[in-house]
């Protein structure tokens, strides 16, 4: 049974599964190491799938979908770079409100704009394409999985290595970290606390925006409603099981990557799909366990 | 301390001018047309109460608060400071109170932070090293520039502040209470760092409100009292004494000799007390007290050395291993906090904004705390707010406690404020026993002599008091026995009167180590 579940299929369905959680969860990591708690991932990327889907079925071009999707998530999250770093208010709660109102709003306007409630699907709506790396793309088993994607995905995959050399080793990456553990210390050495703030939120807008528009434009090419289902939850716990750290944060993805994965080949093999749609969350509660105490500290920290 | 160099003729002129600089605040000038003259290559050390305005003047020459008037001038030319980095760009350097560290990073990526040094678009990290033990060695401030600022002791911090102000080109460095957190070596070492600075021509200015470090180290002395300057003396012409006249407004006399009459029956007993640690040497190693009434007993001690562990277990913040405490007869050992506070002990703990008061609690409730279920608190088991607020009003004004309100949150206080708060609920109540840990530290010379009259009264009254102080003048002061904990033990017991600070203090380093420098006095 094992060799059965361990194959070409199981690996596409993983990265399909990966991406999106990635994008967004290194779009918390980014405001984690800032200093601010992102916990509108969720809203964030909803927003951004809707924003893909309304984009590209208006112009009949995915790139102006994607862009929209990125200008969306990043305006959006700066209601709540607004509210916690200008007013002073919990992240928490400001968070789960552009949550709640992500999902009403997409809810809403899916009616309004396309007039159909639930589900829109046209033939207008153009998808992302995936693009073949030479060479790479005919390795057997990985080379289609790994080397056969969308542009967002390959993006997704690369600010891995990228944002861990920003962050540790590049100045303006050194000073968002500084910000994040001592603002008032930064603030007197020149570096604007707010500012640095507001753009690693409006980063993790745009990240989680491209998460959702590789969910509606990538994975499917259509938006339902609640599309995110979770994932920027996922996402948040991803970036306090991975420490905040790119290479810690992409594990805790893959993590997840794979539990769904696994559970959609379940599901083929005859499982009742709402046993298998629950486990990724299953591991996430498992994790959230094993990681209890981090969690604990980084609340701890990012509250201060 | 090596001999004062305090030189007489330097390159003169002008370093820094502050004129007519104002601050107001609702309800409250904090600097009222202050004048500050700095002269190139001198120490110059700013004094003050806490409240007098000091750190005030210092954020609004740091470009941190805008003054409402008046002008800062550098070296004749008049310049205007919308933020730190102005500041530093004019080439000052700020050591706060409270370090601007970040502890996850490297002593060097802390130094470097918002002027690192690049190389293929990154931070050449090499060379951010290299610049920090460059800056180290020429000015002997020896820290590692490669491990990280939350592994390292407060007296290196401090160091790693000023290699900071030195690698952004500091020529006036400014320091905010820079010894309140060190320890007596760790000072000396401070205070060599300042004089080799001196040397190689930088300025310094000093705030501080020890009058000891002011004599000891500086060249002259601007005073404040209420927001104004108003007193610019030179140091070498003046005394403890007039220092103390300007900040004061009158006379303070802070030596207060221990009373004469031996003690009474024993209030507080200690046998035995053992606290384990792990697998280390235990933190409390079989210590045996006793604490007669109308008795003072000092705690002479280097940091980490017991105290810590032997006042929680005093005052039940934690159950010892072994031992008994006993306070009039009555063992209360393993009792809560709350019966040993009815049994009459009463504590002035070190941390008082964590743990001696609620911060975003009211003074009124600051003043409460702990004597909230007793019946003259109380109507019809409701808190009587009449009484309440009668007795909040009463100790407010009876201890000289500046607050807008009796609704003020505690937490917007200053230093001296605050313990005031800590000193009035914890004294107003006739203690038996009253356990009072590092009382003044970091409040200013008035303040000091307040909490001092403070606690002679209640050792006059029949009390025993236990006193935990890292300032051996203090403990020399206020004791009628003095106590060295050295690694969890007892080591020895000094009469106040025929001890010297220097004597205290090689006890205090253990004496098997007592060969080595022992510190320097300063007083």
């Amino acid at each position: 049974m094992l060799s059965g579940l361990l194959d070409v299929a199981l690996l596409d369905s993983v990265m399909r599964a990966l991406i999106p959680i990635l994008l967004a969860a290194l779009g918390g990591m980014i405001c984690e190491r800032a200093g601010v708690f992102q916990i509108s991932l969720e809203g964030l990327m909803l927003i951004g799938a809707f924003a893909a889907v309304a984009g590209s079925f208006a112009v009949g071009s995915a790139l102006v979908g994607v862009l929209t999707a990125a200008v969306a998530g990043a305006l959006v999250s700066l209601v709540l770079a607004y509210g916690t770093v200008t007013r002073g208010g919990d992240a928490i709660v400001l968070g789960v409100a552009i949550n709640l109102l992500a999902l009403g709003l997409t809810s809403f306007l899916i009616a309004q704009l396309f007039g159909v409630r639930g589900v829109f699907q046209d033939p207008g709506i153009v998808g992302l394409q995936r693009f073949a790396i030479p060479v790479l793309s005919d390795l057997p088993i990985v080379g289609s999985a790994l080397f056969r994607l969308t542009p967002i995905a390959t993006l997704a995959l690369l600010l891995v290595p990228v944002l861990w050399v920003w962050l540790f080793r590049s100045a303006s990456g050194t000073r968002l970290r500084g910000v994040g553990e001592r603002p008032e210390a930064a603030a007197t050495l020149g570096v604007n606390p707010v500012r640095t703030k507001y753009l690693a939120v409006a980063a993790s807008g745009v990240l989680a925006g491209l998460a959702g528009a590789q969910l509606s434009l990538g994975n499917v090419v259509q938006f339902s409603e609640n599309m995110s289902s979770g994932r920027g939850w996922i996402a948040v716990v991803a970036v306090l099981l991975g420490r905040a750290h790119p290479v810690g944060v992409l594990g805790a993805c893959l993590l997840f990557g794979v539990a769904e994965g696994i559970g959609f080949r379940l599901q083929g093999q005859g499982l009742p799909s709402q046993i298998t749609d629950a486990l990724p969350f299953v591991v996430t509660l498992i994790a959230l366990a094993v990681a209890r105490r981090r969690f604990k500290r980084v609340l701890e920290l990012t509250a201060a | 301390m090596s001999a004062d160099p305090r030189a007489p003729e330097r390159p003169s002129g002008n370093e820094l001018e502050l004129r007519g600089i104002t601050k107001r605040y609702p309800g409250v000038v904090a600097n009222d047309r202050v004048d500050l003259t700095v002269r190139s290559g001198e120490i110059h050390a700013i004094v003050g109460e806490n409240g007098a305005g000091k750190t005030t003047l210092m954020s609004i020459l740091y470009g941190l608060i805008p003054p409402d008037e008046g002008e800062i001038r550098l070296g004749g030319e008049v310049h205007r400071f919308a933020s730190p980095r102005d500041a530093i760009d004019a080439g000052l350097g700020m050591v706060h109170q409270a370090f601007k560290l970040f502890p996850s990073l490297t002593v060097a990526e802390n130094v470097v932070y918002g002027d690192e040094p690049r190389r293929r678009g990154l931070v050449d990290r090499a060379k951010a090293r290299r610049d920090v033990a460059a800056i180290a060695a020429e000015y002997g401030l020896s820290v590692d520039p490669a491990r990280r600022v939350e592994d390292l002791p407060v007296g290196v911090l401090q160091r790693v502040e000023i290699i900071k102000a030195l690698y952004r080109d500091a020529r006036i460095l400014i320091l905010d209470e820079p010894t309140a957190v060190l320890t007596p070596q760790e000072r000396d070492a401070l205070f060599v760092v300042l004089e080799r600075l001196r040397e190689r021509g930088h300025t310094i200015v000093f705030i501080t409100h020890k009058l000891g470090e002011v004599l000891a180290l500086s060249d002259r002395v601007t005073v404040l009292r209420d927001g104004r300057a108003v007193a610019e003396l030179v140091t070498a012409q003046t005394d403890e004494h007039e220092i103390t006249h300007h900040m004061t407004g009158r006379e303070v006399a802070l030596t207060q000799r221990p009373a004469e009459r031996t003690p009474g029956e024993i209030r507080l007993e200690v046998r035995g007390l053992r606290v384990e640690q792990g697998d280390g040497p235990p933190l409390l190693d079989g210590v045996d007290l006793e604490v007669g009434a109308g008795e003072v007993l000092g705690i002479a001690a280097i940091a980490g050395n017991g105290q810590n562990e032997l006042v929680e277990s005093l005052v039940g913040l934690r159950t010892p291993d072994a031992g008994r405490v006993v306070v009039d007869g009555q063992d209360i050992t393993t009792d809560t906090v709350a019966a040993r506070r009815r049994a009459g002990v009463a504590y002035i703990p070190e941390d008082r904004h964590r743990v001696g008061t609620a911060g975003a609690a009211s003074t009124r409730d600051n003043l409460l705390m702990s004597y909230q279920r007793e019946s003259r608190f109380q109507r019809r088991r409701w808190l009587d707010r009449g009484a309440v607020d009668e007795h909040a009003t009463r100790l407010i004004d009876g201890y000289r406690i500046r607050v807008a309100g009796l609704a003020t949150p505690v937490g917007t206080l200053s230093g001296g404020n605050l313990q005031k708060i800590v000193v009035a609920r914890e004294v107003e109540h006739d203690p038996g026993v009253l356990i009072a840990e590092q009382p003044t530290r970091g409040v200013d010379v008035g303040a000091i002599e307040f909490i001092h009259e403070r606690l002679v009264e209640v050792r006059d009254a029949g009390a025993a008091v236990l006193l935990i102080s890292a300032e051996l003048w203090e403990l020399r002061a206020l004791s009628t026995r003095i106590v060295v904990l050295f690694e969890g033990r007892l080591v020895g017991t000094f009469d106040p009167r025929t001890t010297d600070e220097q004597t205290l203090g090689l006890a205090m380093t253990g004496a098997s180590q007592a060969s080595g420098a022992g510190p320097g006095a300063h007083r």
